[in-house]
């Protein structure tokens, strides 16, 4: 129970997917100006996280390991991705057209966002189990979704500013995340 | 032949400066900011995505006419999957201590924006000697983008260059450059100055000059053929 607490709370806060492990910046640093596409981004990516750890954690397990074919795991990942992003668009699309009004957009972005990809191959790489994976992509995708959030807010706050010429638009965006990185390092304390 | 080699080398040096797919185009930030704790990283993540690149940009090329049109997404991720998880054999093999140091970043090669977009906007397009020099100049580019950012975290964030000391910086270090808020911050500053120096040269006449080379070209609505 223990760990699955510490996997919690490193997933959405300490470990953050984007202030301290640095993937998914594309969407963070290219959707996160409006409170209301970023929250739609962050949704969608919690989704596909969850049902991509469903999906590569049993392909995984139960046929790369027993075959020995576990080098083939970034090749299978990523199509095991591409793929579900498709499916669940069409699915969307057909079966709950408001949320597919929603994210709509966003979905097929998801392919390349290193977040979703970085965290099918690290719950393999830190042997979780299967439900420990699970909490870890929940909360991953949580504490995306919050960054993004956050930001969204900084950001708004950011176009009102009186900025020098030169570093008007992505170098102040950059500047920003630094400082709310540095605001979430605060909270590294909660692990040790 | 003489217009076929000057374009060529066009293709060659865009990549470096002018289209600078860190800095100008701002693809592939995950790496960038990951990676770039000290320059022999950065230079490794940067020498290692232009293998990817290179290598994933001849064979879409090659295959330009044969993927159809419809799976060709897949079919590029496939390519470029199979040429990282390669690259990954190869370190792990040769480089040990890179392999270990780069960690999961180097499965997230597949990833970067960097190589699907060469692969989406150029190599699709043109032919295996044009995309292959394309591929190198947007290596080179990318590889100088990762060891600058990772010369100044490294001098400034540990007082040290390549594994050496430097005097005065080694003894009080600013650890936060090292750290993730140091990336941020480092990638603006450089970028501010990527503009700042953009901007300094005069408005040059707008002249097009052919969708070679030119930024642009994505947005612009003139088609190759109009010019």
């Amino acid at each position: 129970m223990k760990t699955i607490l510490a996997i919690m709370l490193s997933a959405m806060i300490t470990d953050n997917f984007i202030v301290s492990k640095f993937m998914g910046i594309c969407p963070f640093l290219g959707v996160s100006k409006k409170l209301g596409s970023a929250t739609g981004m962050g949704i969608a990516v919690t989704f596909v996280m969850i049902c991509a750890t469903c999906v590569t954690y049993p392909i995984y397990h139960g046929l790369l390991v027993p075959n020995h074919i576990e080098y083939f795991k970034t090749v299978v990942f990523i199509l095991v991705i591409a793929l579900f992003v498709q499916l669940v668009e069409n699915f969307l699309k057909k079966c709950v057209p408001a949320l597919y009004k929603s994210l709509g957009v966003y979905l097929p972005l998801i392919t390349t966002n290193c977040a979703v990809l970085g965290v099918t191959v690290l719950n393999i790489d830190n042997n979780y189990t299967f439900v420990q994976s699970l909490v870890n992509a929940l909360f991953g995708g949580i504490g995306f979704a919050l960054m993004l959030i956050i930001f969204s807010g900084v950001r708004k706050k950011l176009e009102y500013a009186d900025i020098p010429e030169t570093f008007k638009g992505v170098p102040a965006t950059l500047i920003a995340a630094s400082i709310v990185s540095v605001s979430f390092m605060g909270f590294s304390g909660l692990m040790s | 032949m003489a217009e076929n080699k000057k374009s060529l080398f066009g293709e060659l040096t865009k990549g470096i400066i002018k289209e600078n797919p860190t800095l100008v185009m701002l693809l592939g930030m995950c790496p960038t900011l990951a990676v770039t704790t000290q320059a022999m990283n950065g230079i490794g993540m940067g020498l290692a995505t232009t293998f990817v690149l290179l290598g994933s940009n001849i064979v879409i090329s090659a295959l330009r006419k044969v993927i159809p049109d419809k799976v060709r997404i897949p079919a590029f991720i496939v390519i470029i999957a199979s040429f990282v998880t390669l690259i990954g054999f190869l370190l792990e093999g040769f480089v040990p201590s890179l392999y270990d140091s780069l960690g999961i970043y180097l499965t997230l090669i597949t990833v970067n924006c960097i190589i699907f977009g060469r692969a989406e906007m150029f190599a699709s397009k043109n032919n295996v000697i044009a995309s292959a020099f394309d591929a190198i100049g947007m290596g080179i580019g990318f590889t100088l983008a990762l060891f600058l950012m990772g010369s100044i975290r490294e001098i400034i964030g540990a007082g040290q260059w390549m594994g050496m000391d430097i005097p005065v910086m080694h003894s009080n270090p600013m650890l936060l450059f090292i750290m993730p808020a140091g990336g941020f911050f480092t990638l603006g500053c450089i970028i501010a100055a990527v503009n700042k120096l953009k901007n300094k040269k005069p408005p040059q006449e707008i002249t097009c000059g052919g969708c070679e080379g030119c930024p642009m070209a994505e947005k612009c609505g003139t088609k190759e053929a109009d010019k």
